[in-house]
């Protein structure tokens, strides 16, 4: 089960935060320093898995953001890989040619987006269409709701 | 992808200065979000940026507590909300509207709100509970949207006391026809499952209907479910191997929709959980293994493409093939698998090869033999993680010919490395290789000292506690030892004598032992100079005063002797302003100490005596002190986490719903309550019972540590082989793997790949070096040593120590394989035990048994008593001869037939003391008589007749017999005169006792020298410790002339308790169905056989209790109050002192008990 799923620019600055197993917010914010830290320090072309404490931690840069998750130990790191990677195919086919900036002005998509695809740290759906389907859906309800919002108030 | 994406990326600061991207055109997001976002980033300082946000804050903080905000706005501020969290900004104040707008925004609003809620709160946050009925709300909608949301945010947080409000809901989602809730359903249920497994378990059966769901994405969520459930316990759902493999074979075979291909490759995340399910089912089964074979083949065959995807899979099969029942076939492509990933140019398969290599040497080390090159390369590799991963790997074929090079690899590494987690993991890993391989002292040192130095103050300590343990506990070799020892001395003065101003706190405290201990083993070192350095690391700075206070307990050790005084005196005098109390008290012992030589001879002697010291943990020393506290009116003591229970019951309401009763409480309502027995005792002067009351709340706490489980939380914990420790393991490991070393040496070709010629010299010796002794190559035949390597240090068994040590856990499996036949014998044993014919020490007078009797008395009483018999001879042979019938018979079934009365007795006394102002005299005192039972109830266990009172025209005596069902309070009234009494009749009372029946008590007429017989049958109905009896005897002399002769007497609980028949397994059920805990230490006899044997049948014997079982130094023990619940006792041997536990669902009772057990072993 993956126990949380960080994005983070090269800065180290959090653009998501995910954690699939409650934590205390102290212990959430040691481990955000220590992944981001140990992820920055690594140099390109190494290997993508990590330890910390008792938890395998997988990382994958796509440009400028860092995609980061801890695993429990039986997990697969190379499925987590690729866990990363469909998430990432997910946000670029929703916002089109994704960048760091889609994910920062519109994190709560982006949130919207991997509950779809993940829940309670396992892999919920994984075919690209169902997701964008279920997405699609709530947005639509979006577009109508705000049309009726920005009638006059009542 | 990633390309575009970066491509995109570089045209960042070109789309910052836009107002507009790209991607979120369509998106409406909101410009004050995007304002805060971009003044953000334009910012260059962290205070810049605190200053900014507090702004923000403020204005969010402001807009939220408007009424006038709309429900649209508050989505939007919202949002800001999340991002200021998000940068680390608590806005606590915007939690509450969170979870407003979860429970009244529209659709879209909700989203936003459960999204913050679950980005804000944690598990424990008191506002979860308001969202309860929001999330009940949403389940129930008709929108699919809602419901979708609600089950995403119960999976993420929900408070776990909630679920039951909850779960019919979710369940009933089960069999909605939308698969999409289907599906989202099962994950909510497995996120329970994950942190309340107990609520679900009613579930089960719809768990097995969503497995066979017709959407496999269904049945993919319902799998996590079933892998957390065979992990816990594979034996109960091997009967769905063969479902598991049939899926697994269509998934495979390419049966499901294209949906569900990834990089098309079939449902990637099914497989791997199914093979991950079916490596759980095939270990150790080979009739299970053997129904997965194919498919594990064809599994291997298909996942052939070259992407991660595969590879994944791959993974997750070989690690399948080596955990189940092995078949050669496969092992040889899963070793051929193993291969690739190792050659492999990509550094994260590389990474998982060694991975697998490490999991499989275990079972085949000669397939590290195949890829000794690669281990090599990888070993200098620049990634650290690589190279972390080969040590793990070369840890496991670690063995006494590669030691030391391998140590030397590690500790290269930890040279080099600076993660605390790593460094903790490699020290106790080199600490554990150097001891069980070390080839020599000088190595064994010398590798201990670059532990020390470089694990540091971060190592788990109980590393330098053990290293010190195998120098205070020796070898088997003493010259071993002694050799051993002047090394370490050796080699510590030399440490000292460098700086070690860098050298971590707990190295300088194992050099202070060490040196305190064993420097005056060497004859050749002048102790002035050891003293001179320990000394100086006293005074050195940076040293923390717990590393001080080791130097000086070894300054203390070695200062014994006049000569020393002065420099005592020295030492005592700076340190006497210290701050450290306990440095300050150290250098008054030293002080005094180096002053009389014999005190310091027997305070330090030497050698320092190996044995674990005997620890009172129950402190009873303090007994005394703390009965005088109590009687002087001190509260008894309280443990905390009970003071905070009776505080928070006062304060708060409950929230605890019904039914959870909570032993704590039970055991402060005893402490407190007037009533009982523990005050009683208290009160009484009998005994040092009074700090029993403190002693049970100690020993709350104290007691745990040392104990071995033998109750968990199914019941009882049926005694396991334990896990042996790796000092017990070394030799049957090295004899396991000798097998393998031939296997090995048999299979491995020459050369297992043809070498390529640019493989240097070095590394060749490298790869000789670190694969010695795992196969037969021809570098290692220089060696030539195959011989079983034996451990150089083998611990000596250690009895004392509580748990994990080889000696104890050898016994204790000793001791849990011969349970059963102890217990048997056991049994047996107080089957045959022949209870002596109690001598029946009656109280001064009137009653005397009938065998000591002349036989002119004997007539008398037998026409008097049991009319029937007409010869006193045999009525008293063939009471006799009932009660030995009795006794064996009774005794078999935990039962004692002739019980001391001392309760009784004291009554008497009293009685007696109260009558002494009577002046009458007994006229027949000297008239011996023998008041007998009826003869049926002298087939019964009973007590000996004891008087109660008299007069002269009656005597009342009293016997109780222990029926099965009840008390039978028989009252023997006597008519010593010649004139005989009118309308004699009894009444008895009692408060705490219910009178079930009685008989008798009415007659008419007593005649000259005849008795008669009155029965009560008595039940307790809530236990006391002891309960008083009075009643009256009124009868005539002559008519109109009535008599009252009051009586009295006790009664206590032992009389009502019987033994509970239980086997071992029901009584385990039992004590975990009871909550109400009491606990106490016990007087443990000594003399002959065993302790504890022998004080259960002490306690067997006076208090009617049944033994359920005695295994090791633990025995169970049941017995119940008649009309009321049983009570069980758990007791174990705990030093001098038996350490019991008592269950019961009466809160008294276990007081009672306890009180009855504290006086049968007193009279003992």
């Amino acid at each position: 089960m993956m126990r949380f799923l960080l994005l983070f620019s090269r800065q180290g600055k959090i653009r998501l935060q995910k954690w699939f197993l409650p934590l205390g917010e102290r212990e959430k914010k040691k481990i955000i320093r220590d992944m981001t830290t140990m992820v920055l320090a690594r140099k390109p072309r190494t290997c993508n898995f990590l330890h910390w404490k008792d938890l395998k931690i997988v990382y994958k840069r796509y440009a400028s953001l860092y995609f980061c998750c801890g695993l429990e130990e039986e997990d697969n790191e190379l499925l987590a890989l690729e866990v990363l990677h469909r998430y990432v195919e997910l946000l670029d086919k929703y916002f089109g040619n994704v960048c760091e900036l889609d994910i920062i002005f519109n994190f709560e998509k982006a949130y919207f987006i991997l509950d779809e695809f993940l829940m309670g740290g396992e892999v919920q759906e994984t075919s690209k269409q169902s997701i964008a389907k279920s997405i699609e859906a709530s947005d639509m309800l979006q577009e109508t709701m705000e049309e009726y919002m920005s009638k006059p108030a009542f | 992808m990633s390309d575009v994406v970066e491509k995109t990326l570089t045209a960042l600061p070109a789309l910052l200065a836009l107002d507009s991207q790209p991607g979120a055109g369509k998106l409406s997001s909101t410009s004050r979000l995007r304002h805060l976002i971009r003044s953000i980033t334009e910012l260059t300082s962290k205070h810049e940026e605190e200053k900014l946000i507090k702004k923000e804050l403020a204005a969010i903080k402001d807009q939220v507590s408007s009424p006038n905000t709309t429900m649209r706005q508050m989505r939007e501020l919202m949002v800001r909300a999340m991002y200021c969290e998000m940068l680390g900004y608590e806005a606590d104040f915007v939690y509450i509207h969170a979870i407003k707008l979860a429970q009244q925004g529209t659709v879209l609003e909700k989203r936003v709100g459960y999204l913050a809620v679950s980005l804000f709160l944690n598990e424990n946050h008191e506002l979860l509970l308001l969202l309860v009925n929001t999330v009940l709300k949403d389940l129930q909608s008709t929108n699919l949207i809602e419901v979708c949301m609600a089950l995403t945010v119960v999976s993420q947080i929900f408070p776990k006391d909630m679920i039951p409000a909850i779960l019919p809901l979710v369940e009933e989602k089960l069999s909605h026809p939308k698969e999409i809730i289907r599906r989202k359903a099962v994950l909510a249920l497995y996120k329970f499952y994950l942190i309340a497994p107990n609520q679900v378990q009613h579930i089960h059966g719809k768990f097995r209907k969503a497995l066979c769901d017709k959407d496999p994405g269904v049945m993919m969520s319902s799998l996590h479910i079933y892998l957390q459930m065979i992990k816990e316990n594979p034996a109960s759902y091997k009967d769905l191997t063969g479902s598991f493999v049939t899926i697994l074979r269509q998934v495979v075979g390419g049966k499901l929709p294209l949906d569900f291909n990834y990089h098309s490759v079939p449902a990637p995340w099914l497989q791997i959980q199914l093979l991950r399910i079916l490596s759980l089912l095939g270990r150790e089964d080979q009739s299970m293994s053997e129904l997965m074979y194919d498919v594990l083949d064809e599994s291997l065959r298909r996942a052939e493409m070259n992407h991660n995807i595969t590879y994944a899979i791959l993974y997750e099969c070989v690690k399948a093939i080596y955990t189940i029942h092995p078949k050669a076939e496969l092992l040889e492509k899963a070793a051929r698998c193993i291969g690739n990933f190792v050659l492999s140019p990509k550094i994260n398969l590389k990474y998982l090869g060694l991975k697998a290599l490490t999991y499989v040497v275990q079972h085949d080390a000669n397939l590290a033999l195949q890829h000794q090159m690669t281990i090599i390369e990888c070993l200098d590799h620049s990634d650290l993680i690589i190279k972390r991963e080969t040590l793990e790997l070369l840890f496991r074929i670690t063995n006494a010919q590669n030691v030391t090079i391998i140590v030397e690899k590690m500790l290269g590494f930890l040279r080099l490395c600076n993660d605390d987690y790593t460094i903790i993991d490699l020290v106790g890993k080199v600490a554990e290789l150097a001891e069980k391989y070390a080839p020599d002292n000088e190595w064994f040192i010398q590798t201990m000292n670059v532990v020390f130095s470089l694990g540091g103050d971060l190592m788990q300590p109980d590393l330098p506690s053990n290293f010190l343990r195998l120098f205070a506990d020796g070898s088997e070799s003493e010259e071993q030892d002694r050799q051993l020892k002047l090394y370490a001395v050796d080699s510590y003065l030399a440490v000292l004598k460098g700086d070690c101003s860098h050298l971590p706190q707990r190295f300088l405290q194992v050099i202070s032992w060490v040196l305190g201990e064993y420097s005056c083993l060497k004859e050749d070192v002048d102790q002035q100079e050891v003293i001179r350095l320990l000394k100086k690391l006293l005074e050195q700075r940076g040293v923390s005063s717990e590393t001080r206070s080791w130097a000086l307990s070894a300054l203390t050790k070695l200062c014994k002797g006049p000569g020393y005084a002065e420099l005592a005196l020295e030492l005592a005098e700076s340190l006497s302003s210290s701050l450290d109390t306990v440095l300050r008290q150290q250098a008054h012992e030293l002080c005094l100490l180096s002053q009389d030589s014999q005190l310091h001879a027997r305070v330090l002697p030497h050698p320092a005596p190996s044995d674990n010291l005997e620890v009172d943990s129950s402190l009873s020393f303090l007994d005394g002190f703390v009965s005088d506290a109590l009687a002087a009116g001190a509260a008894p003591y309280k443990p905390p986490h009970q003071r905070q229970e009776e505080l928070s019951q006062q304060r708060a309401l409950s929230l605890e719903p019904y039914g959870l009763s909570l032993p704590v409480t039970m055991s402060s309502c005893t402490l407190t309550d007037r009533q009982s027995p523990t005050f009683l005792s208290m009160s009484s002067d009998l005994s040092g019972n009074s700090t029993e009351l403190s002693h049970r709340t100690g020993a709350n706490t104290l007691m745990l540590e040392g104990v071995k489980r033998v109750w968990g939380k199914d019941g009882y914990i049926p005694q396991k082989e334990p896990s042996l420790t790796p000092a017990a393991v070394d030799e049957p490991s090295d004899v396991v793997q000798s097998p393998d070393q031939q296997g090995a040496a048999e299979t491995s070709l020459p050369e297992p790949e043809p070498e390529p010629p640019q493989l240097d010299q070095e590394k060749q010796q490298l790869a000789s070096s670190l694969f010695v002794g795992l196969g037969s190559q021809n570098s290692m035949s220089l060696l030539g040593k195959t011989e079983v390597a034996v451990p150089r240090f083998r611990r000596k068994a250690r009895q004392h120590e509580s748990a994990s040590t080889s000696g104890t856990s050898e016994s204790s499996s000793n001791s849990s394989h011969s349970s059963r036949s102890t217990t048997d014998s056991f049994l047996y044993g107080g089957l045959l035990e022949e209870e002596p014919a109690t001598p029946i020490q009656n109280s001064y007078h009137t009653l005397k048994p009938t065998i000591a009797n002349g036989s002119h008395d004997a007539r008398q009483h037998s026409q008097m008593v049991s009319s029937t018999s007409e010869n006193e001879g045999a009525a008293t042979v063939s009471a006799k001869e009932d009660k030995q019938a009795n006794s064996s018979q009774i005794l078999g079934s935990d039962m004692v037939i002739v019980r001391p009365s001392k309760l009784a007795e004291e009554s008497i006394v009293s009685q007696r003391n109260c009558s002494k102002s009577l002046p009458v005299a007994f006229p027949h005192s000297s008239d011996s008589m023998v008041l007998q039972l009826p003869s049926e109830l002298q087939e019964l266990p009973h007590s000996d007749v004891v008087s109660l009172t008299s007069d002269p025209h009656l005597s009342v005596s009293c016997c109780r017999v222990f029926r099965e069902d009840a008390l039978l309070l028989v009252l023997l009234l006597f008519n010593p005169t010649e004139t005989a009494l009118r309308d004699v009749a009894v009444e008895l009372s009692c408060e705490e006792l219910e009178t079930a029946s009685l008989r008798g008590n009415v007659m008419e007429c007593l005649e000259g020298r005849k008795s008669s017989v009155c029965r009560y049958t008595l039940l307790m109905e809530r236990p006391h410790t002891q309960v008083a009896f009075t009643g009256s005897v009124s009868y005539q002399t002559q008519p109109g002339h009535t008599h009252i002769l009051p009586f009295s007497g006790k009664l206590s609980t032992a009389d009502f308790i019987r033994p509970l028949m239980l086997n071992t397994e029901e009584y385990g059920k039992l004590w975990l169905s009871i909550s109400n805990d009491v606990k106490q230490n016990l007087k443990l006899l000594t003399g002959g056989g065993d302790p504890l044997r022998a004080t259960l049948n002490a306690l067997k014997d006076s208090l009617q209790l049944h033994i359920v079982d005695i295994i090791g130094s633990e025995g169970i023990v049941a017995c119940h109050l008649l009309r009321g619940g049983p009570c069980l006792m758990h007791c174990r041997v705990h030093g001098a002192s038996l350490a019991v536990w008592l269950r019961s669902p009466l809160p008294s009772l276990p007081d009672c008990l306890l009180y009855h057990c504290q006086r049968a072993l007193q009279e003992h």
